[in-house]
C-alpha cells in the first residue's frame, strides 16, 4: 500500500528520536551530577531505548520491515530520520536538562494525539507509554523550575541553555511532504499542529519559572534530520553505539 | 593533588577538598525519608532516603529509587530533620522487666475463676 510510506515514516522518525535521545543521555550514566540524578536519567534513558523498540516492532510486524536490532544498528546516517536536537553531544547538565525538557513535552503531546490515532498500534503504544512519559515531564519540569528559581548563577544557565537548545527543538517539527494523508485518515494531526500544543505549553511554563522566551524568526534552520541530512555528531555517536553490534552482526543476544 | 580516579564516581565526590583538610560547605543537599504505598490504602512503609534540593525532587528520585521495581500507589518524602526520634543512648527505656507479667494478657486466667465461682453456687 502506497500510502503507508506516510506512517512508516512517522514511525521511524518517532523510533529514531527515541534511539538517539535515549542513547545521549545514557552517556551520562555514572557521571550524572548527583547518584539519585544519575539513577533517574539512566532509567529515563532504558525507558527511551524500550519506546524505539516498540515502534521499530511495528514497522516489522504490520508492515514487514527488518528486525529491530538490524534496524537500530545496522543502518547507515543518511538511513536515520531523527532530528538534530537529539543529535548534538550532551554538553554541560543545563544544556542535557534544557533538551530533556523540550524533547519530552513535544514526546508528550505526540503520543497524546496518537491516543486517537485510527491507526491502532500507534494509539495502544501510546496509551502504554503514556505514564513514562508523564513522568519523564514532570522531572524535567522539576528541574528546569529548581534551576530557574536557585540562584542567580542556575537561573543565567538555565536561560542560556534555553536560548541555545531552543532554535534547534524546532528540528523536531520538520513537515513530511506525506502529512496529508496521515491528517485526512486521523492517523497523526500533523507537525504543524503538534508545534502549537508544544509552544503554548512550552511557553507558559517557561514564562512561570520567570524566564524569557527566546524569539526566533528562523524555523527552518535545523530542519534537514527527517530527510537524512544530519549535523556532524550524528556520524560518531553512530559509530560508537553499533560498535559492539558491528563485531558480529548475526550473534545471538 | 592525586590523580583523578578512573571511576566518575569519585571524580563526583570532589575529594581534593576533603583531601587538603577543608570540607566543602553548601555543596551538599539535605535529605528525605521516603515512604513507599503498595496499595491505595495500606500505610506507607519507610524505605530508605534520597538527597534532593526540594521536595519536589526527592519526589522524583525517589520513583526512580524506590518505585522502579515493585507496585506503586504512591510515596511519601519527609525532610529527614522533620523526623523526632530518641537517642539511642534512651533504647533501654523500651525494656520491660520480666516481672510485669500482669501487663500481658496471658496473666489473667479469667476462665478457672469464672469456672470457681459457678461450682461455688
Amino acid at each position: 500500500m502506497e500510502n503507508n510510506i506516510a506512517i512508516k515514516e512517522l514511525i521511524l522518525k518517532m523510533a529514531d528520536d527515541a534511539l538517539i535521545i535515549g542513547h545521549r543521555n545514557s552517556e551520562w550514566t555514572g557521571i550524572g551530577p548527583v547518584l539519585e540524578e544519575d539513577i533517574a536519567f539512566s532509567s529515563m534513558s532504558q525507558d527511551k531505548i524500550g519506546h524505539a523498540w516498540a515502534l521499530y516492532m511495528i514497522l516489522q510486524e504490520p508492515f514487514g520491515d527488518i528486525d529491530a536490532d538490524t534496524k537500530a544498528f545496522n543502518r547507515t546516517e543518511k538511513e536515520f530520520t531523527c532530528c538534530h536536537l537529539v543529535e548534538y553531544p550532551i554538553g554541560e547538565y543545563d544544556f542535557s536538562i534544557m533538551r530533556h525538557f523540550l524533547m519530552d513535552k513535544a514526546e508528550y503531546h505526540r503520543y497524546d494525539l496518537l491516543t486517537q490515532s485510527s491507526f491502532l498500534p500507534l494509539q495502544h503504544l501510546s496509551k502504554k507509554v503514556k505514564g513514562e512519559i508523564k513522568y519523564h515531564v514532570m522531572h524535567a519540569e522539576t528541574w528546569v523550575e529548581q534551576l530557574a528559581k536557585g540562584n542567580e548563577e542556575s537561573k543565567a544557565r538555565i536561560q542560556s541553555a534555553l536560548d541555545y537548545a531552543y532554535p534547534i527543538a524546532l528540528s523536531i517539527f520538520e513537515k513530511s511532504d506525506n502529512e496529508e494523508f496521515l491528517k485526512n485518515e486521523n492517523i497523526f494531526g500533523g507537525e504543524e499542529a503538534l508545534f502549537n500544543l508544544w509552544h503554548e505549553d512550552v511557553k507558559k511554563h517557561i514564562e512561570h519559572y520567570g524566564l524569557k522566551m527566546p524569539s526566533v524568526t528562523d524555523m527552518n534552520k535545523h530542519y534537514g534530520g527527517r530527510k537524512g541530512y544530519h549535523t556532524e555528531h550524528l556520524a560518531p555517536l553512530l559509530k560508537e553505539m553499533t560498535e559492539v553490534f558491528a563485531l558480529d552482526p548475526k550473534a545471538e543476544w | 593533588m592525586k590523580d583523578k580516579s578512573l571511576d566518575p564516581r569519585i571524580n563526583r565526590l570532589d575529594m581534593q577538598h576533603v583531601e587538603n583538610g577543608v570540607l566543602p560547605t553548601n555543596t551538599h543537599w539535605v535529605t528525605y525519608e521516603v515512604f513507599h504505598q503498595d496499595k491505595r490504602g495500606k500505610q506507607p512503609i519507610h524505605v530508605g532516603v534520597v538527597h534532593a534540593a526540594s521536595p519536589e525532587l526527592a519526589l522524583m528520585f525517589a520513583k526512580e529509587q524506590y518505585a522502579r521495581r515493585k507496585a506503586t500507589a504512591n510515596l511519601w518524602v519527609v525532610k529527614s530533620s522533620d523526623v523526632y526520634t530518641y537517642s539511642p543512648a534512651d533504647e533501654d527505656i523500651f525494656e520491660t522487666t520480666p516481672e510485669k507479667t500482669f501487663r500481658e494478657p496471658g496473666f489473667y486466667k479469667v476462665r478457672d475463676r469464672i469456672e470457681a465461682y459457678k461450682n461455688k453456687i
